[in-house]
């Protein structure tokens, strides 16, 4: 008995931290920030311990400064690469508050981005105003078919969603170098897997061309907060959103409330991956303009960790993803003005993540940061 | 903002040391995926950079691209007048760095592995007869073998990769003419343009699942032309032993770049990209960058096969002779590298 109370409260405790029911602030913004903070200085150590110098240290950090937020193509970029990463988030932050662990952004993304392609160079004849928004449209409706499979085999038959997820992971790698080799899908003239190109009525538009014509940031950012706002009201105003939560909650409390498991199950899981799904399709439709193999370059995983950083909270995933477009952003100029290896953003988005996870470890490291915002804030 | 105010805090003291260099000349470089340290493509391009860092002074920086989706990205944050040149490395960075160069007509650009049609002003492509010297690998393979099959396997379907596998198919032909054998090659039809694939540059895994395929198979020699991958295949030979298996490396001689396991290939099918992209940085800073094409072949050393290092005293002198003869046909044309 007492064990198995014991493991009850283990549970809740987990569920509590991949979901936290009250917003607590120093949770959802005190840990966060500090968790940054001790990867940033880890970070610094892990390079002197590769033997890189004091000077450089400081440039790479100054360049990963520069590079995210130091001039009008910085932001430009880092916008750029967190607008994916904050529409995955948001679907993967959507599962977990529902109380599902799902690992399959990255396939979802996959093949919302490609049916998103597909679309757009099918249909090439549509005015921009139909085909840009209906190619989006259909890059959400691959997702949340991709992702309702999984919602599916949940509900159905019991099988557990992060396993599902993984092996739907892998057999979207498979599916889109096949498509890829598809005499339709394929480029012509071209022999390796790569497809043919997004019409231009069908992309996103650049929003500083005039400014720069290197300058990537889309409309893409409009969809994306837009994404938010849709996501907060549905998960905190909406009656299905209440469910999702209660779901996540407490499934047999919610299941005693008369609500649809089942049902909730496959919503959340369509839903997640309609988002991840626009996120493959902005991903295509703003910046690529193509499908190759691996165009997701592992953003649904990435978004994992932005949906954990978020605390699962809308404007939190937002945040997080900004944070991870400029760590890229400013990553690549790291390694152009100070030579330091790309690889080191890695460490540190690990390290962040290893922070997160452990949010005791954080308030050990910083006792006075912690008691000051209770005071503060009460 | 709060976040970027605090890593401002942070790197303040660290940016006391901050060292400003200038150097005269700056030669910049986008690697392809697989990483700069890949043992054969991007780290022989990147070679040439660091020659002529050392012998002209330049200054020398590089971006990795950890995934295709980096390439335009990487291009853009090397634009902006800090780099005289920018060297794209690998055929997959053809359109990133066509878009770049439209849009940035005073850069300067040179790219590894694509040559455009028509040709960009401010683009020079360096590409090379990969087949003449994989048509003397595919010569010698035929000539060790002893189970008469020869494997091969690519990273991607795209000519620089295929042509590695069109040079040994033919040199493989080659052979069987000459002496009447019937040593085939398992994984590529020049026919058919089609074979097998990794469809990546990066997995090791791949590298040591598809030459395990083909030794099953019954391949005693393969070829892997996809990069780093191929250091998985080598780890399997190595763990086989080369009575069983052995393999032939691309791009650098492998026997050099990858000691530990260097016993394992029979020889090594370069492409001397480090000598191109030196000659380049060296025209462009003697102003006479013009666009266009440099083409490495046999005869001007832009691809070579590899000395045999291990295997000289396992391999018999008659084959030796031949090959210097074969090597001389394609030179002086009298042998046609290309379907026969």
């Amino acid at each position: 008995m007492s064990l198995n109370e014991s493991l009850d409260t283990a549970r809740d405790k987990l569920l509590a931290r991949a979901a936290p029911g009250r917003t607590e602030f120093e949770d959802l913004v005190v840990v966060p920030l500090f968790a940054v903070v001790v990867a940033l200085v880890l970070g610094a150590l892990t390079m002197l311990a590769t033997g890189v110098d004091m000077p450089t240290i400081g440039r790479s950090y100054v360049a990963l400064l520069e590079g995210s937020v130091g001039s009008v193509n910085a932001i430009s970029e880092t916008l750029t690469a967190a607008i994916p990463l904050v529409f995955a988030g948001l679907g993967l932050a959507l599962g977990f508050r529902t109380g599902l662990f799902n690992i399959g952004a990255e396939g979802q993304l996959l093949m919302g981005g490609l049916a998103a392609v597909i679309f757009g160079f099918t249909f090439s004849g549509l005015p921009f105003v139909l085909l840009m928004p209906l190619s989006l449209l259909a890059g959400a409706l691959m997702g949340a078919f991709y992702a309702g499979i999984a919602g599916y085999l949940r509900a159905a038959t019991g099988a557990h969603e992060v396993i599902s997820t993984i092996m739907l992971n892998l057999i979207s790698y498979r599916l889109l170098d096949y498509m890829l080799s598809l005499e339709w899908v394929q480029r012509e003239g071209r022999s390796d897997p790569v497809s043919r190109s997004v019409p231009e009525n069908a992309e996103l538009p650049r929003l500083l061309e005039w400014l720069d014509p290197n300058l990537r940031v889309h409309a893409g950012v409009f969809v994306m907060l837009l994404a938010v706002w849709v996501v907060y009201w549905l998960l905190f105003r909406s009656k299905l959103g209440f469910e999702f939560r209660a779901s996540g909650a407490n499934p047999d409390a919610a299941r005693y409330a008369g609500m649809r498991a089942s049902l909730i199950i496959v919503l959340a899981m369509c839903i997640a991956g309609a988002l991840a799904g626009l996120g493959g399709a902005n991903q295509v439709l703003g910046v690529l303009g193509r499908a190759t193999p691996g165009f997701s370059a592992g953003l649904g995983f990435d978004a994992i960790a932005v949906a954990l950083l978020g605390r699962s909270h809308p404007v939190g995933v937002l945040f997080a993803g900004l944070l991870f477009g400029a760590l890229e952003a400013g990553g690549r100029q790291m390694q152009v003005d100070a030579g330091v290896s790309i690889d080191l953003i890695g460490i540190i988005q690990a390290l962040i993540i290893v922070f997160i996870a452990a949010p005791l470890l954080v308030r050990a490291i910083f006792p006075w940061g912690f008691r000051r915002v209770e005071k503060g804030g009460s | 903002m709060m976040i970027s105010r605090k890593l401002a805090w942070l790197s303040l003291p660290l940016a006391l040391g901050l060292a400003t260099s200038a150097a005269a000349f700056s030669a910049c470089q986008v690697t392809d995926t697989g990483g700069i340290d890949d043992n054969s493509f991007n780290q022989t391009a990147w070679q040439g950079v660091l020659d002529a860092q050392e012998s002209l002074g330049v200054e020398g920086r590089f971006l990795e691209s950890q995934a295709e989706t980096d390439y335009e990205a990487n291009l853009n944050s090397l634009l902006g007048g800090q780099c005289d040149i920018i060297l794209t490395i690998g055929f997959l960075l053809g359109d990133a760095t066509q878009k770049a160069a439209a849009a940035n007509p005073d850069q300067l650009f040179s790219i590894v592995d694509f040559a455009y049609d028509p040709p960009l002003e401010n683009v020079l492509g360096q590409v090379y007869a990969t087949d003449q010297a994989a048509f003397l690998a595919g010569y010698l393979a035929a000539g060790m073998t002893e189970t008469d099959v020869i494997g091969v396997f690519g990273g991607i379907n795209i000519p620089p990769v295929t042509i590695f596998m069109d040079g040994l198919a033919w040199g493989v032909d080659h052979y069987n003419s000459v002496h009447g054998t019937e040593v085939s090659v398992l994984g590529w039809d020049p026919e058919a343009r089609e074979g097998l694939f990794t469809n990546n540059f990066e997995s090791l895994d791949d590298g040591r699942a598809f030459a395990q395929n083909l030794y099953d198979e019954g391949a005693d020699i393969v070829l892997p032309v996809a990069g780093p991958v191929g250091l998985g295949s080598a780890a399997l030979a190595n763990e086989l032993g080369t009575d069983e298996l052995k393999i032939i490396g691309v791009d650098a001689d492998l026997y050099l770049t990858d000691p530990e396991r260097g016993h394992v290939y029979l020889t090594s099918i370069m492409k001397r990209m480090d000598s191109t992209v030196y000659q380049v940085i060296e025209q462009t800073m003697a102003g006479e960058f013009e666009g266009g094409l440099i083409v490495g072949t046999l005869e001007n050393g832009g691809v070579d096969l590899a000395p045999f290092h291990d295997f000289e005293g396992a391999i018999p002198a008659e084959l030796k002779a031949e090959l210097t003869e074969v090597r001389a046909g394609i030179i002086d044309g009298s042998i046609a590298v290309g379907g026969q």
